[in-house]
């Protein structure tokens, strides 16, 4: 599976902003580097630019300015369209078609490049979100919100792409379903070697399931460091204020129970 | 019911016409709003643009809309040089896609721009071009309000198709128009019947594809389709052995002696050997331009019309010179051919209830000029606007206290029922003996001769053939025989068919 995959895909920015018209500036001239099999979360509270600098990545936002590369390639050297089937993306809304099946849902990507022996693929897929088989012939709306979000990855992994986008991919579901679905994404990070870059604004999950983290506010990145360097305090005040707040409830939750 | 029944007999074959010009404009509506509606999803502008128009559009009553784009054809033919066809089919297609235009567009716009952002994101996300993009999931996903806006389309289209019978396009309109007019109420009731059930039939099978598409069963679109596309083969059936040399189109206005008078030229057509359709319900400005142009083929129209309407003359000479005029200038101007004059004449002839006119003393049109404040003045729907008002008025000096138009018939009625004083009747009209009105004579000469003149497209002009089958007409119905074959359809009581009018006044005249 892995032979056709591009593997240890880095990601690099150099100078890239982000304006609207009427003066708003989303991201403000960042250049960082994301190396090839890295897990990376982008943490920042709404508005910090961190949708907007994922979404420049397979193009759904043009950049004002700057420059992306993929593996050492500029993402606009290739249609967009081309680019995208080439990684994965899974955001918030899901955005499955109400109108086909789980099965064609998955198999939308290998419909689109022509790839035939579609229903061997759809299986082993299936297998890979842990889905049961009999799933594929269901309705999106027949399905619960885990499950749905599973269809959503299985969509994303389907044409085996080497980078994984994804837009707060657990923001609406409830947190033990939450807590399932980050271990699966983050044990299938690993067995398929893919890069990662997951916006969430939640510091606990970025710390729990990330190798690295991005901490953004008002278009910039405000911190670069490792989940141990940021439980240091090593990550500076931004990062702090953030850290500080999954810290803080963990303390109480000990509290009570030693109390109890 | 019988009557009803015998009404019902006339329908096949228009209905096949109705269809098929309704079926063409909605195919066209969809052609066309499609594609807008998609561009509009994704500029605004556009859409602002389009559905403005489509609407303002829709704000035009049918009939004018038709009427316009004869104006509009003609230039445009005049523009590429001619052939390009301003009366029937084609007006009543453009017409009617106009018209289907707004409620396919808006429900396609309104279902593009609603579709949920995130199945869009995904579309983009999994790497769609915009072709797959609309293709694989908007497409499908706005279809069942697309189809919503269709059978709205389908509906509002094969109702305003009735309407194409006045621009000389075949459909259920003839059978309600000529009801309408000789007060063969089960002429138009079947006509109304038949285009409400074609439009209630189209409805349901479009009803069911929309349904089909939103539950995704496709056995039952494709089942509903094959119904449409059945129907479709049926109604084109009869036009396959359309045109050919044998075959003539005999026009006639929307009245019943145009109506009478066509099925005796056809008779006269079909004992020479010819095959004969009729394109009924012509508006008046409408027939000769049909004749000139070759739509139809031969019909009946009268001297001081063209002389007024068409040639916009003021002044009013002998009938002769008139007729020596209409002759020369149709000639000349159109290639029309006056064959001859059919022997009657049926001009407006100032009219009031008998014992009306007697208590009040008026004979002629300059009687009625002291006491007119005081009456009120029916007319058909043109009168008021004819140039034969304008002179009467000018010659007289002739103000009414109220004038209001109706149909002809009614016209009639409002006299009787004595809701109406004067009205211009026309002198070849049954009721102006049946109702015992006294025509009133016009002693300053000011409205024109109206002789009924037989006229034949540039075509016939030197066709012995066709020249010969229709000779026979010429001077051969005196006006009694014309007013008594009209009264023969127009009275209330035992009315009889144009049909059967026409057999009557063959009799009668020596055929």
């Amino acid at each position: 599976m892995a032979a056709s995959r591009d593997t240890d895909l880095s990601v690099a920015f150099a100078g890239v902003s982000k304006h609207y018209a009427g003066g708003a500036v989303a991201v403000d001239d960042v250049s960082i580097e994301i190396a090839g099999g890295s897990f990376v979360a982008l943490v920042g509270a709404s508005g910090s630019g961190k949708s907007t600098l994922l979404k420049m990545i397979n193009r759904l936002i043009e950049p004002s300015a700057g420059q992306i590369r993929i593996g050492g390639a500029d993402v606009t050297g290739e249609p967009p369209f081309r680019l995208r089937r080439r990684i994965g993306y899974v955001f918030q809304n899901i955005g499955l078609f109400p109108h086909l099946s789980v099965a064609e849902n998955i198999a939308i990507g290998l419909r689109l490049t022509g790839r035939k022996d579609r229903d061997g693929r759809i299986a082993e897929l299936l297998d890979l979100v842990d889905l049961p088989q009999e799933y594929s012939r269901r309705m999106p709306d027949a399905l619960s919100g885990g499950q749905r979000q599973r269809v959503g990855v299985a969509r994303a992994l389907a044409l085996e792409p080497g980078l994984m986008l994804m837009d707060e991919p657990f923001g609406a579901l409830d947190p033990v379903t939450r807590d399932q679905l980050g271990r699966s994404i983050r044990r299938l990070h690993d067995r398929l070697g893919l890069t990662t870059i997951m916006v969430t604004h939640d510091m606990a999950e970025a710390l729990i399931l990330a190798d690295r983290v991005l901490v953004m506010a008002r278009g910039r990145i405000v911190a670069d460091a490792t989940p141990p360097e940021l439980l240091a305090g090593e990550g500076g005040a931004e990062a702090d204020a953030l850290v500080s707040v999954p810290r803080e409830q963990a303390r109480r939750l000990r509290e009570i129970g030693g109390g109890a | 019911m019988t009557a009803f029944l015998d009404a019902m007999g006339r329908v096949p074959p228009l209905l096949a016409q109705h269809l098929l010009l309704a079926f063409c404009a909605l195919l066209l509506g969809i052609v066309v709003s499609l594609p807008l509606a998609i561009v509009s999803a994704r500029r605004p502008g556009v859409a602002r643009v389009a559905l403005g128009l489509a609407s303002l559009v829709q704000t035009i009553p049918t009939l004018a809309l038709l009427a316009l784009f004869y104006p509009v054809l003609l230039s445009l033919s005049a523009l590429v040089g001619g052939g390009i066809p301003a009366l029937g089919f084609l007006p009543s297609l453009l017409a009617l896609s106009l018209y289907a235009l707004l409620p396919i567009l808006r429900n396609a716009v309104t279902g593009l721009t609603g579709l949920d952002p995130a199945v869009i994101e995904a579309a983009d996300g999994v790497g769609m071009t915009a072709w797959q993009k609309l293709r694989l999931v908007e497409a499908p996903l706005v279809a069942p309000v697309v189809m919503a806006g269709i059978r709205t389309a389908a509906v509002w289209t094969i109702g305003a198709a009735t309407l194409s019978t006045t621009v000389g396009q075949p459909s259920l309109g003839d059978m309600i128009f000529a009801g309408l007019q000789t007060q063969n109420w089960a002429l138009v009731l079947a006509g109304c019947f038949s285009a409400a059930a074609l439009a209630l039939a189209v409805d349901a099978l479009l009803g069911l594809v929309e349904h089909g598409i939103a539950a995704r069963r496709r056995g039952r679109v494709w089942a509903a389709l094959a119904v449409l596309a059945v129907g479709m083969a049926v109604a084109l059936a009869p036009m396959w052995p359309q045109g050919g040399p044998g075959h003539v189109v005999i026009g006639a206005k929307s009245f019943s002696e145009q109506y009478i008078l066509s099925r005796v030229i056809g008779h006269r057509l079909e004992a020479a050997g010819y095959r004969v359709e009729y394109r009924e319900g012509l508006g008046s400005g409408v027939a000769l331009n049909a004749l000139s142009s070759g739509t139809i083929d031969v019909y009946v129209d009268y001297t001081g019309t063209i002389w007024a309407d068409t040639m916009k003359r003021g002044d009013v000479p002998p009938r002769d010179a008139i007729l020596a005029g209409v002759r020369d200038w149709a000639a000349r101007s159109r290639g029309v051919t006056l064959l001859g004059k059919l022997g009657f004449e049926n001009a407006y002839a100032f009219a009031m209830r008998g014992d009306d006119a007697a208590r009040r003393g008026v004979r002629s049109i300059a009687d009625l000029v002291p006491i007119a404040s005081r009456l009120r003045f029916a007319t058909d729907i043109e009168f008021l606007d004819r140039p034969e008002w304008a002179a009467v008025k000018r010659a007289y000096g002739l103000e009414f206290g109220s004038a209001h138009p109706y149909q002809p018939t009614f016209m009639y009625r409002a006299l009787e029922s004595g809701a109406a004083d004067v009205i211009p009747a026309f002198s070849s009209d049954g009721r102006i003996a049946a109702d015992r009105l006294t025509v009133l004579s016009d002693p300053k000469g000011a409205i024109p001769g109206y002789d009924a003149i037989l006229l034949l497209s540039p075509k016939h002009a030197h066709d012995a053939r066709f020249q010969t089958a229709l000779r026979p007409l010429i001077g051969r119905i005196p006006v009694e025989a014309m007013r008594a074959a009209n009264y023969l359809v127009d009275r209330d009581t035992d009315k009889q068919s144009p049909e059967a009018a026409a057999r009557w006044l063959e009799k009668r005249i020596g055929f």
